[in-house]
Formats: structure tokens, sequence, C-alpha cells
């Protein structure tokens, strides 16, 4: 930019640069957060409580782990709308095989997950090879795997019982293993991101991927591994669905892929690409749980719940682009 | 341009005041400077220097954090650019601010089209738009063309075009020749004599000396910021421009001896695509660099992206010599052992590629390294630090089992903003904040990086100012020193007669002629560039194909 600084500052002072960055956007996310639960806290006696904490752990796995997908996903500068029809048709595999075929759990689950990676691969495949927006190729395949859900369960919600319902059962202290594993998944999805060399070629190849492919990065096999792998999370989502619900229904997670997108929004993820974390998407997630629960808590109605959902979403996105607009000058 | 310079003591049209301007740093401090009715006044100097802040301040693109103008001696502090044209103020982008979907008459008279109760009033459209158009000399254009159809440097005129209106007072334009061919350059300056002629006065940012020669009656020259100084162009030689801008003195590279001729490393065979590059047969050097020349539109971009498996040829070969495939460069002990060092590690046999790499990941495996032409849309990722940019090139090399070892990514990155002295706040600064020298260092560093026999360059120091081409010449030197091929394509002659050690020209997709050091001329270039090999077969200025995957 200019011509005076001259120097190199060392290494300990380049990364104070990129982590004030970092920083004030977890601090964002935190206070809005904060300011959510001290806000609801003051209008719902009861909000304020372990159980109520403990019931949003235990509801958010599924959209958190879809999410941590969505994010890589996003950074591509791609979108998948299928995610809330595949967690149905891998919960409806998984039913299918327990109950008609008799298969064990493992095998059932390990379906599930299969029938997730096979959706996303599919997906991922059909727009890179004949360079289709994602958006329009997950759009078809959103209604072909919700057909092929109805298909599978016959078109009825099939109750499975408690055959895998130990995945959320309460566990540690009320918590439960998927929002342990939900965790997990965060923290390493993060650390590939920032860490790997595949991470590092997922951000270019949102950002530039002319550039990339002029440096010598295909883009096309990492492309079909990050919608593969978005889609075997929602084979997992569809796991946990069902242990929570103890039933594999075939309308499960109808429009939660709006759901699951604007929680990675909220997490100051760019539509455009190049940009996104998978710990501020974990962020976007705990305020759309916790702004569920609160309304529902404060007795607000469906519809007011999402008119005021709705303008959360916007606000938080017109927030995080002020932001990064003052971060750049 | 002759020198009308100002009669004595007028009073200046527009007066720049002690203006400043401090982001986190200052990059303008108490610039005083004034511009006269009818003048050209040329802005000068390294990038970094402040140029383009003082012209977007003129412009209301920026607006200064100290000092002042007054612009017919009333205070002028335009406020944006649409504030900046109310008062005639009005300038051309070094970037293309054209809408490529749309018409070449839309783009004319974008914001003021002509219309009936909104319905668009094409004819009185297209006359207006004939009309503009036929101020610079570009009358044959038909204005009903979609932008995205013309070539670049036509793109160029229409922008200029666009801005030269009747309530023009002060023109600014930044770099407006970078991608003009001659005789499109020659337009421009008769366009800018008759604007000057009516009043109009010209702020002419360029790097390109010879062009202030011709076009400019006082030239001021920044450096870090200040004012170095501002003076009549005639009695100032180019040797005095670049010494003040440089603040050093460059040394003149024109008469150097051709470096040793090394064995072929990889040759071209016969390689064409369509009507766009035809049969095509080179041989690349080790150690020395081979230029080519030729107007836009001649194929050389084009050339490049085959040679590199950007694009796929549909005919010929590359064919990587035995030599190519010995990894190590030699060391730096002298140059006349460089070539036998070559030979001594040849052990393999030649490896012909039908229709050359199938892609870049190919050819970089094999040691082949690009240089793009354009590098905001093809080279960088602007977004992203100098240190992811510069280690792209190959990520094995800074990870272990696919985890990026991030201490040695940046000592490595730390080295390279050293030794190519980039100018930036530390090596987690985005790209695209960088002037376009130290960008195209980010982009060296990535060829360094990844050590190949082969770098094929394209227009490298296009939009980087002198001194940091000084600096990008002594890299490219140091690399053939190495012992890598290097070919460099340039729309610059003087540049390449002064690094290459033999010239190709292209002309219709073909390459022409090859000139050995000491066989050229500027005009046997030239002549060879303006030749029109096999008839007329092409004569549409072409843009670089697509990619095709």
């Amino acid at each position: 930019m200019n011509a005076s600084a001259t120097s190199v500052t060392p290494a300990a002072a380049t990364s104070a640069y990129a982590w004030r960055n970092q920083l004030g956007t977890y601090l964002g996310l935190l206070a809005v957060l904060a300011g959510m639960v001290a806000l609801f806290s003051s209008l719902s006696e009861y909000f304020w409580s372990a159980e109520t904490f403990i019931t949003i752990a235990n509801e958010i796995p599924a959209l958190a782990v879809m999410a941590v997908g969505m994010t890589f996903v996003l950074i591509i500068a791609g979108i998948d709308l299928s995610v809330g029809s595949v967690m149905a048709l891998a919960a409806a595999t998984s039913a299918a095989a327990i109950l008609q075929w008799g298969w064990t759990v493992p095998a059932a689950a390990a379906l599930a997950l299969a029938t997730g990676l096979v959706c996303g691969t599919i997906t991922g495949t059909i727009s890179v090879a004949w360079r289709l927006p994602s958006f329009i190729v997950s759009l078809g395949m959103l209604e072909a795997v919700r057909g092929s859900a109805y298909v599978v369960t016959d078109s009825r919600t099939q109750y499975v019982g408690d055959a895998i319902s130990w995945l959320s059962a309460p566990f540690f202290g009320g918590i439960s293993f998927a929002f342990l594993l939900a965790v997990v998944l965060v923290v390493v999805a993060q650390l590939v991101l920032s860490r790997t060399v595949f991470g590092r070629c997922v951000v270019g190849i949102g950002t530039n991927e002319e550039a990339m492919r002029l440096a010598g990065v295909d883009p096309r096999p990492i492309r079909v591994i990050v919608f593969a792998m978005t889609g075997l999370l929602a084979g997992l989502a569809g796991l946990m669905q069902s242990a929570r619900l103890e039933a594999a229904d075939p309308n499960a997670g109808t429009g939660m892929e709006l759901q699951v997108i604007a929680a990675v929004v909220i997490g100051g993820t760019s539509l455009m690409g190049g940009r996104g974390s998978v710990i501020n998407t974990a962020f976007g997630v705990l305020i759309i749980a916790v702004l569920e629960a609160g309304l529902a808590q404060v007795g607000a109605s469906e519809p007011s719940k999402r008119i005021i959902t709705g303008f959360v979403i916007v606000a938080a996105v017109i927030v995080d682009t002020l932001r990064q607009r003052r971060a750049k000058v | 341009m002759p020198s009308t310079s100002p009669p004595a003591p007028p009073t200046p049209l527009l007066a720049i005041q002690a203006v400043g301007k401090d982001y986190t740093a200052t990059v303008l401090d108490g610039v005083n400077l004034e511009l006269f009715a009818g003048e050209v006044l040329a802005l000068t100097g390294e990038n970094g220097a402040g140029k383009s802040t003082l012209s977007k301040i003129l412009c209301g693109l920026e607006q200064a954090t100290r000092g002042g103008m007054l612009l017919d001696g009333q205070a002028y502090a335009p406020a944006s650019r649409r504030d900046a044209e109310r008062h005639g103020v009005r300038m051309v982008m070094q970037e293309l601010g054209l809408v490529p979907t749309l018409t070449v008459a839309e783009n004319l008279l974008m914001g003021r089209l002509p219309h009936r109760m909104g319905w668009l009033n094409r004819d009185a459209l297209h006359t207006a738009a004939r009309a503009q158009l036929a101020k610079i000399g570009m009358g044959s254009i038909d204005p009903a063309t979609p932008v995205s159809q013309l070539g670049i440097g036509q793109q160029q005129m229409v922008e200029i075009a666009r801005n030269l209106q009747d309530d023009t007072r002060i023109l600014v334009l930044d770099e407006p020749t970078a991608m003009l061919t001659p005789r499109e350059t020659n337009y421009l300056f008769e366009q800018i004599a008759h604007l000057t002629a009516r009043g109009v006065s010209i702020v002419y940012v360029s790097h390109r000396l010879e062009e202030l020669r011709r076009i400019a009656d006082r030239v001021a020259v920044l450096r870090d910021g200040r004012l170095v100084d501002v003076r009549p162009m005639a009695g100032m030689s180019e040797d005095d421009l670049v010494q003040r801008m440089v603040g050093r003195v460059v040394s003149d590279l024109d008469h150097r001896p051709r470096r040793p001729v090394g064995p072929v490393v990889m040759s071209a065979e016969g390689l064409g695509r369509g009507t766009v590059v035809q049969d095509v047969n080179l041989e690349l050097r080790a150690g020395e660099i081979f230029g080519i020349a030729g107007l836009v539109g001649s194929g050389r971009t084009e050339l490049i992206r085959l040679l590199f498996g950007a694009d796929r040829a549909d005919r010929g070969s590359v064919t990587l010599h035995p030599e190519f495939e010995s990894k190590q460069p030699p060391a730096l002990n002298g140059q006349a052992s460089v070539a036998t060092q070559i030979i001594a590690t040849t052990s393999t046999t030649a490896r012909t590629i039908a229709r050359g790499f199938a892609s870049p990941l190919q050819a970089i495996a094999a040691g082949v390294g690009l240089v793009t032409e354009d590098r905001k849309s093809q080279g960088l990722l602007l977004s992203q630090p100098i240190r992811i940019n510069a280690t792209l090139s190959d990520l094995s090399a800074v990870s272990r089992g696919g985890w990026l070892q991030r201490g040695l990514e940046s000592r490595l990155v730390q080295g390279f903003v050293r030794t190519l002295g980039i100018r930036c706040r530390s090596a987690e600064q985005p790209v695209g904040q960088l002037s376009g020298g130290n960008q195209q260092k980010v982009v060296f560093a990535r060829w360094l990086h990844r050590e190949g026999r082969v770098l094929l360059l394209d227009e490298p120091t296009r939009g980087v100012d002198v001194g940091a081409r000084a600096e990008l010449y002594g890299e490219l030197d140091r690399m053939a020193s190495e012992g890598r091929a290097l070919l460099m394509v340039s729309s610059d002659l003087r540049e390449l007669m002064a690094m290459a050690d033999r010239i190709g020209v292209m002309s219709a997709g073909r390459l022409v002629a090859v000139f050995e050091r000491g066989e050229w001329s500027e005009q046997s270039l030239l002549a060879a560039a303006f030749s029109e090999p096999g008839g007329r077969a092409d004569t549409t200025p072409s843009k670089p194909s697509p990619a095709t995957a």
C-alpha cells in the first residue's frame, strides 16, 4: 500500500495481526450469544437453568454437524440445499435396515453414513463434471432424495425404538454422546480448515479458482470431497436425529438446509466463498438454538418466532459485513 | 507534444496545497502542485510513491486527511467520484470499469442513456455513442457490440471515450497505454492534443518514460509520498527522471553480452490450437531468456497457456529433453560451468508429450512454472496473505502428512520477503493491499519456492514501476544464471531487448521470426510483428480462450 513500511515484522507480530481480527469475531459472536442469554433470562425465570442448557445441547448436534459440512461448501463458493433431505434418507435407510432387513445396529449406522456419503458425492460429481452451479444440482437432489426417503419409509414414520438411542441419551452430566461428537467434529474440522493442505486448498479455491488451477492445484477432486464430506455429515445428522426421536420420519429435516445455511452465515462465512471458520459456525448454531429455545420459553407463538428469527439472521450478517469492511481499510 | 508551456504566472486551474493522506502510515505528505489550463502534467514515480493516491484524491475516490485544493480559486474537496465529475474532473482508471455484458454504446452513455418514458431510444443511443467513439478515432467499432467481445486494448479505448465528455476540465489518465497497441496509443495522444487545445488539463500518470517525453509539458516526480521535483519535460533526460524516481542510479542493461548457450531443456514442435496459435516450433535453453514479442492478440499469451497446459493444444507436441529432468539447478559457481554441469547429470531420454501438458498440474509437477499476464484474476488470492500466496506452488514442502507446518512456512516466506525486497507490513498482509510491483514479487516468490527447470512469464512487469522493474530484472537474471530456462512475453520491446538472449516474434498466431542477441533492432522486431504470415488469417484481436479443464 505504501512505501514507508518496508521491513518485515517478526513472526510473533505477524500472527498477532491475524489474531486480532480472529479474536474480534469470536468476541463479537460471544457478545451476541451472552446478550441473548441475558435477555431471555430476564424475560423468563425458567430460562437460566441447567435444564434449559442441557436441552439446547442435546437438540443441536444434528444442526451442528451439518453446519460443519456447509461451512466448507460455502467457503468453496458452493451451496448444498440437499442436506435436510439427505438427513431424512439416511435415517430412513438405517431404520429400514434395522426393522425390515434385520441388520445389526452398527451395520445400519454404517449404512446411514454411506447413504449420506453417496448423496454428497453425487451432488459434487455432477456439479464438477458438468460445471453446473451446486445450487441447481443440490436443488434437484433436495427433491430426489426426499422422494427416496418416502420410498424407503413407505411414507410413514418408522419407529426404531431405543436401538440407537444411546447416541443421544444423557451420558455425562446430562450431556449426550452426540453433543460430544459434534464438539469434537467442530474442533477437528476447524483444524483441518486452518492447518492442513486440504483446508488451504479449500480456502484458495473459494478465493480464486483459476489462480489455484494455475498454481498446480486441481480444484475438481477437492470440490467433490467437500460435497461428499457434507453428505457424510448429513448422514451422521440423520442418525443423531433418529436416535433422539427413536424414529425415522420421511419429513424430518424439511427446510432444515436453510437453518443450516443461516447458522453458517451468522458465523460470518461468506456466501461468495474464500472466507469462513468452523468455530464461528458453531457460534452461529448456538445463537439459533438459544434463540429458538428462548422464544419458546417466553411463550412466543410460532409465527412470531419465525419473524424474529428472520430479523436476527439478517441483522447478524449486517453486523458481520460492516465489521469486515472496517477491517479491510 | 509541442511544449506550449503556460504563459508567465497565470492563475492555476487547480492548486493542490500541502495535501497529505494517512492510513495506518503516511502515504502522501505535504504535496504542493499546480495544474494549469490546457497542459499535460505527467505524474510519475515508483509504485507506492503516492501517484495513485494523489490522483484518487483529485477524483474524489479518496479524501485527503491534510491540506486542501482550489479549483478555479474555489475550495475543492470532492466527496465522491460523482462529486468530482460534477466539477468536471474525470478519471480513467487502470482497472477497467466497463460492464462486459452490455454494449459499447450502453457503457459509453451509462447513467445518461437516452430514453422515452423509460424506454431505451436505440437510435439516439447509437448516434451519440458513434460520435463519442469517433472522437478518439475508434469510429470503426460498432456501438452495438458487447464489450466482452472487444480485445482488451479496445476496451481501454472505450473506457477513455466514456470519460471524454464536453464538460471535462481535468482528465486524469492512470497508465492509459498499458494495454494499447502503438496505433491506439497514437489515437489517444492525438485526442489528448485536441483536448488540451480546448483548454482541458490532463494529469497523466505513467511509468513509461518514452511516452512522457512525447506527451507531457511538465513532469512531477513523487517518491515515498513526497513531491521530489516538478519541472518542464523538455531538457529532462530519461536518466534524470529515473534517478529522481528511484533516488539511485539504475544501470543500463542494454549492452549486456549474451548469456552462455545452454542445452535445450524443453521444446515445442508444431504446437497449435485453432487459428489462435499455429505451428509453433521453439526451443528453450537452460540459462537463457527467450523473449516473445508481438502485438496484443498475436497469440503470445495463448502460446504460453499451451506450453503450460492451461489450455490444451489440438496439434503438435512438447518435448522435455533429458537435461530437463535434472531437478537440481546447478550451484552458482561461474557461468561457464553451468552448461557442463547440466549435461553431466543427464541420464534419461527425451520425453515427448503429444499436444503438450494436459493440465497446469502436470506442467508444474514436471518443473514448469507460469507467471500469468493478469496477476489479479489469474495469479493471486488477493484477500489472502503473502504467506499463503507464496507457498501455493508447493504445499508439500511446507507440510508433513497433509498438516501445514506454519513455523516452517513463515520462515520460508519471510526469507522470500527479504531476498525479493517485498514491501509490506508483514508476511500476513493480504496481497490485495500491496502495490503492483510487490504483488508481482509475491508471484515470483511462488516460483522460487517451487524450483523448476522452466519459467514462463507473461508481461511480468506490466503495471510495475521503474524501480521495482529493475529488481524484477535482477531476479530474472539470477534465475537464468542458476540454469533455469525463462520464456518471457512482453509488449515492451526495450525490455525484451535489454533482457533476452533470443527474441521470437509472433504475428497472427505464428512464430514468424527468431532473432539472436545482436541480430535484432527495434525496426526488425516491429517489422516482424506487423508482418502478416500466410495472408490475413485472423485479424480480430482474440482474447485468451476460457480455460478448458
